[in-house]
């Protein structure tokens, strides 16, 4: 009994880790990479997906998101510290080049597949990439089931 | 000792962070060498200029009010400083976003001229 105890507290603490992508505090993420939108987990691509974006932040989704290279650099590098693992899948594209939408990534599909096409186009969800809308704690790493909650 | 470095450093942040809205105005006219006109910071500001957004597509057309980003939806503090005290206090962030909106609304960077007249129009809202 005394063995079972801290084995299934340890399970309670996985299974409630599953869909929580907290972060340690980083201010510079915190503060560049939430301004147009909340920060994405960094948990959610690979670090080569993470390396192409962190490349090119002039030319970002259509958006110029630059910045000086001291930023860029220790952004960069709290990014592949905290990068997927075995979880996260497949983050590549048929070619096998890197995604850089996480919305690409098949996990991305497979956990959304219950999601008709017509519901991301709402006016109020606008994106796929506007996690925020039916996640409603998305911006502290929070996806369970829990807090989903789809608008209107 | 580490407590004076503690004092020295406090200063120093304060006296790099002194910027008020109106030194701005001061900054883009000098550069511009002539004297702002918020009437055409507003026309600016409110209108396209070939691209698909103008400043108002995220800051509203009164943006004393605050804005949703027009991509991202995500919501955003109003910009002109008599709304919102954080606005225009830190010169990094203003060259910074002055730097990466005017690319994504003109193709290119803000003349002097139309930041000092954006500048001029913001400081003159209420
Ligand atoms: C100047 C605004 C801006 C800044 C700053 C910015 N982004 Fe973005 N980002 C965007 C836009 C616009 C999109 C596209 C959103 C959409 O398609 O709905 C985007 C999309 C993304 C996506 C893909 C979302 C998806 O579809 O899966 C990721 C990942 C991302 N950003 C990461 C970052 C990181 C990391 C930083 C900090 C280095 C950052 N962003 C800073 C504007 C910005
Ligand atoms: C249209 C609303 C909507 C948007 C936008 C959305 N999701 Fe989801 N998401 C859902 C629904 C519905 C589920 C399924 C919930 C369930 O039954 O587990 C889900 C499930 C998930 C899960 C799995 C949760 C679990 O418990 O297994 C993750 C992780 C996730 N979403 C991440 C994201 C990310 C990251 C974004 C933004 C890039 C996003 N979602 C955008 C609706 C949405
Ligand atoms: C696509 C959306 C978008 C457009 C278009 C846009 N902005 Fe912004 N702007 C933002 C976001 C996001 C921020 C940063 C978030 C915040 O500070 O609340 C910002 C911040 C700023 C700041 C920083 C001020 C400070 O001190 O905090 C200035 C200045 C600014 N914008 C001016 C402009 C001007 C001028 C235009 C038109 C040429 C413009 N913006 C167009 C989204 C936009």
């Amino acid at each position: 009994m005394k063995k079972l105890l801290p084995a299934a507290l340890l399970l309670v603490a996985l299974t409630a880790q599953a869909d929580s992508y907290s972060l340690p505090k980083h201010a510079a993420f915190e503060e560049e990479c939430s301004s147009c939108h909340m920060a994405y987990p960094p948990q959610m691509l690979h670090a080569d997906s993470w390396r192409a974006m962190m490349g090119d932040l002039s030319h970002h989704f259509g958006s110029d998101a630059s910045i000086d290279d001291k930023r860029r650099v220790a952004i960069t590098n709290f990014l592949l510290a905290n990068a997927g693992g075995r979880k996260t899948g497949d983050t590549r594209d048929a070619q096998g080049k890197p995604l850089l939408r996480i919305t690409q990534t098949a996990r991305f599909d497979k956990k959304h597949r219950e999601v008709p096409a017509a519901t991301w186009q709402r006016a109020s969800i606008k994106s796929p990439a506007n996690c925020g809308a039916c996640h409603t704690r998305a911006a502290a790493g929070e996806y369970s089931e829990r807090w989903v909650q789809i608008p209107k | 000792m580490r407590h004076l470095l503690i004092i020295a450093a406090t200063l120093f942040a304060a006296t790099a962070s002194a910027e008020t809205p109106r030194d701005f105005l001061t900054r883009f006219e000098k550069e511009a060498g002539t004297a702002a006109s918020a009437q055409r910071g507003a026309r600016f500001f409110t209108s396209k200029q070939g691209g698909e957004w103008s400043c108002s597509s995220c800051h509203t057309d009164k943006p004393t009010q605050a804005g949703r980003h027009a991509k991202t939806d995500k919501a955003i503090t109003p910009l002109a400083p008599a709304a919102n005290a954080e606005r225009f206090t830190d010169a990094a962030k203003v060259d910074k976003w002055f730097r990466r909106n005017c690319n994504d609304t003109l193709n290119r960077v803000c003349r002097a001229q139309e930041k000092a007249d954006v500048m001029a129009w913001l400081l003159s809202l209420r």
